[in-house]
């Protein structure tokens, strides 16, 4: 008995999760799966009728738009914020007098919430009261920055926006990364007259790799869901120009009642996720394996 | 102990429900809660009351509704209705068709609704051959406001055709003066292209663009001049007009910044509330053209169990359109009264002009149903065609693509 017991106490604890896990979410994936190929409007609706509404979606120019930003959008997110974090990681790391308040500061960002920084970004950089009016009442009659009124910049007025709620996070990340490289090699690397820049570029950056990896997932995942910070900061104006698949799916299943385009545009974005989680799995599992 | 006794005696009814007489009881799931908007409803609210019947209030406030209608079907699919649910246009229609609307006709019957309400808003409260919603008010679209002092001060009258507009606004842009004021979002574009379209269109093609969805109208030549004229009011508006709420463009015709705005008659309440008076601060007049676009908010009848409940819809239905409660809740909400045989004695002129052009227009057939604000096509349509007309006016796209595109968006929202 106490051996069957001890057997089998975790999975009888862990039954109920498991089983909600698999209701709640891939129970629910299915459903979104079968319902992206109905005819389903205001309510669900469960003849299947085929791609009907993948159809649509591919030839709709707003979700082309929306796939283009979020293009853009993700890999201008993560590239910069990493370059970012990395930089003030390694400038944080020159053993400086008050690292613990300049890293709680650069940290502060993560703790607000998108809407937050989207409202605050919305008024910073509105040319009628933020950066542009003051910069003119400086006398600079001439200067422009007009990214939130601008079709064609607004996306990347966005990618500033989330940098900055990023980067301090990713920053706390790669400086943990380069606590954990172990000292006595830099030392041997000092000794032998090497520059800075070399230790980094050829021993500390490289050994962190992982460090790199879990950053990516964070902000590629991150990059995908974002749909607060582009509602409070442009609502997907000027016209749809900042649109994103999220916002594109909220729209179609609340606004205009056509849930069947919004559970095909959900399963797209699904494919996106998959498409970055699923190489990064792969690789993790493999190498517990070996 | 009274309270003992108060609980007592209502558990025992709450158990025993066939010992309760069928006394009216509706639930009523709306988003009106802002100000003026609370203010009118509490009015049906305490009529309600006083005529014995029990009022469950189930406000939703957020997104314009969108809110409200994701509550809505939460309660529908779970087989648990409200009463009413405030709904409108041809959203009323598709709930009917998945099964969900009660038939109010005997009601409506008794009422004479279809004596006292224009034909063309009569028929958004019909599905099929039964009545199933109860209209509440009427809103016009198609207003044009401006700032009395500054049209004076610049020599300017209220334009009657779009020539007139546009040689207006280039003087006041010579001026200095905002020409129009304008919020870049999606739906006020669309309020803008809408009564641009029923002016360049006329009734006729108007109908048969944004209610019959008919491809030739949607593609004809009338149809590019109408997004030319949306380039030529592209340039009348501020530089920095993107995501302005509505309420602040109409502050800045208030405080005399910018001389004119289109924009629905909720906007007089703006001014009124800002203490203007009509006719002498601020003016109103329909935008150029023929026609009158209507915006009438109204309650769908839900089906639901039992007679209380029923009851409650009997009474709520013959309340609202109801000659006090149409009278009372427009003098607060800044529309005018669904029905036409409403004293308007109490309202203002803007209201009186409303009003008058609507019976003109219910006689010559171009009382038409507003597209930008959900009341002449369902969703998956409106918003295609919202998407062209922002998409148009917000980037350097030609007249023809905006056209070709029209077309293409709308087949494809089908």
């Amino acid at each position: 008995m106490a051996d069957w017991l001890e057997r089998n106490v975790p999975r009888i604890l862990l039954a109920p999760s498991f089983l909600i896990v698999l209701i709640f979410v891939y129970g629910f994936i299915a459903w979104t799966a079968w319902v992206s190929m109905t005819r389903s409007r205001l309510l669900p609706k469960y003849e299947i009728e085929g791609f009907i509404q993948y159809d649509r979606l591919f030839a709709a120019p707003r979700w082309d738009t929306a796939m283009n930003n979020l293009f853009i959008f993700g890999a201008l997110f993560i590239v910069v914020s990493m370059m970012l974090g990395l930089l003030l990681a390694i400038l944080l790391d020159q053993k400086i007098r008050i690292e613990g308040t300049l890293r709680t500061i650069y940290l502060y960002p993560m703790a607000l919430s998108m809407i937050v920084t989207g409202t605050a970004w919305k008024w910073i950089m509105n040319p009628g009261l933020g950066i542009e009016a003051v910069v003119r009442g400086w006398g600079f009659e001439s200067f422009v920055f007009d990214w939130v009124i601008d079709p064609d910049m607004a996306i990347y007025a966005i990618v500033v926006a989330a940098v900055w709620q990023a980067s301090g996070f990713v920053m706390a990340l790669f400086l943990a990364g380069l606590r954990s490289v172990d000292d006595e090699i830099i030392k041997a690397a000092r000794v032998d007259g090497i520059p800075t820049w070399r230790i980094y570029s050829a021993i500390v950056i490289p050994s962190m790799a992982p460090v790199f990896l879990s950053a990516f997932i964070v902000l590629a995942h991150l990059a995908i869901k974002s749909f607060d910070l582009v509602i409070a900061l442009t609502g997907g104006g000027p016209g749809y120009a900042t649109d994103l698949p999220a916002t594109y799916m909220y729209a179609m299943a609340f606004s205009r009642g056509d849930i069947g385009q919004a559970a095909s545009s959900a399963m797209i974005m699904m494919a996106v996720v998959f498409a970055i989680v699923v190489p990064y799995l792969y690789s993790e599992l493999r190498v517990k394996r070996g | 102990m009274k309270r003992i006794k108060l609980v007592a005696v209502a558990a025992v009814i709450l158990v025993n429900p066939s010992l309760a007489l069928a006394e009216p009881e509706a639930e009523v799931l709306h988003w009106w809660t802002s100000g003026g908007e609370a203010k009118s409803v509490a009015v049906l609210q305490q009529e309600f009351a006083d005529n014995g019947g029990t009022w469950t209030d189930m406000p939703v406030a957020g997104g314009g509704g969108d809110a409200a209608m994701t509550a809505l079907r939460a309660r529908v699919l779970s087989g648990n209705a409200p009463t009413a649910v405030q709904l409108k246009g041809p959203a009323i229609q598709e709930w009917y068709e998945e099964g969900a609307l009660a038939d109010i006709s005997a009601v409506a019957e008794a009422e004479g609704w279809a004596d006292v309400l224009p034909a063309s808003i009569a028929d958004h409260m019909r599905c099929e051959d039964s009545w199933c919603a109860a209209p509440v008010n009427v809103h016009r679209v198609d207003w044009i406001w401006a700032n009395a002092d500054v049209l004076k001060a610049n020599d300017i009258s209220m334009p009657g055709t779009w020539q007139e507009f546009n040689a207006a606004a280039e003087k006041l842009q010579a001026a200095g003066i905002i020409p129009l004021a304008h919020g870049g979002q999606a739906w006020q574009d669309a309020t803008v292209f809408e009564a641009v379209a029923l002016g360049i269109l006329g009734a006729d093609e108007f109908r048969k663009a944004f209610v019959e969805l008919d491809e030739a109208a949607l593609t004809s030549d009338a149809m590019v001049a109408v997004f030319d004229q949306m380039r030529t009011l592209r340039g009348h508006v501020d530089r920095n007009f993107s995501g302005r709420d509505w309420n602040l463009a109409t502050a800045m015709v208030m405080n005399g910044e910018a001389a004119f705005q289109i924009m629905g008659d909720w906007a007089k309440g703006e001014f009124l509330a800002a203490g203007k008076a009509p006719g002498v601060d601020f003016l109103c007049a329909s935008t150029p053209g023929d026609g009158f676009l209507y915006n009438v908010d109204s309650f769908a009848m839900f089906n639901v169990d039992g007679e209380d409940r029923q009851a409650g819809q009997a009474l709520l239905a013959r309340l609202i359109v109801g000659k006090n409660f149409q009278k009372v809740f427009n003098l607060n909400k800044g529309s005018i009264p669904a029905r036409t045989d409403v004293p308007l004695d109490e309202f203002d002129s803007c209201a009186h002009l409303s009003a008058d052009d609507m019976s003109a227009s219910s006689q010559n057939g171009s009382l038409l149903p507003s597209y930008a604000h959900g009341m002449a096509l369902r969703g998956a349509q409106a918003g295609a065609i919202t998407d062209v007309v922002t998409a148009h006016f917000n980037s350097d796209m030609s007249s023809a693509d905006a056209v070709n595109m029209l077309a293409a968006a709308v087949a494809n929202s089908m």
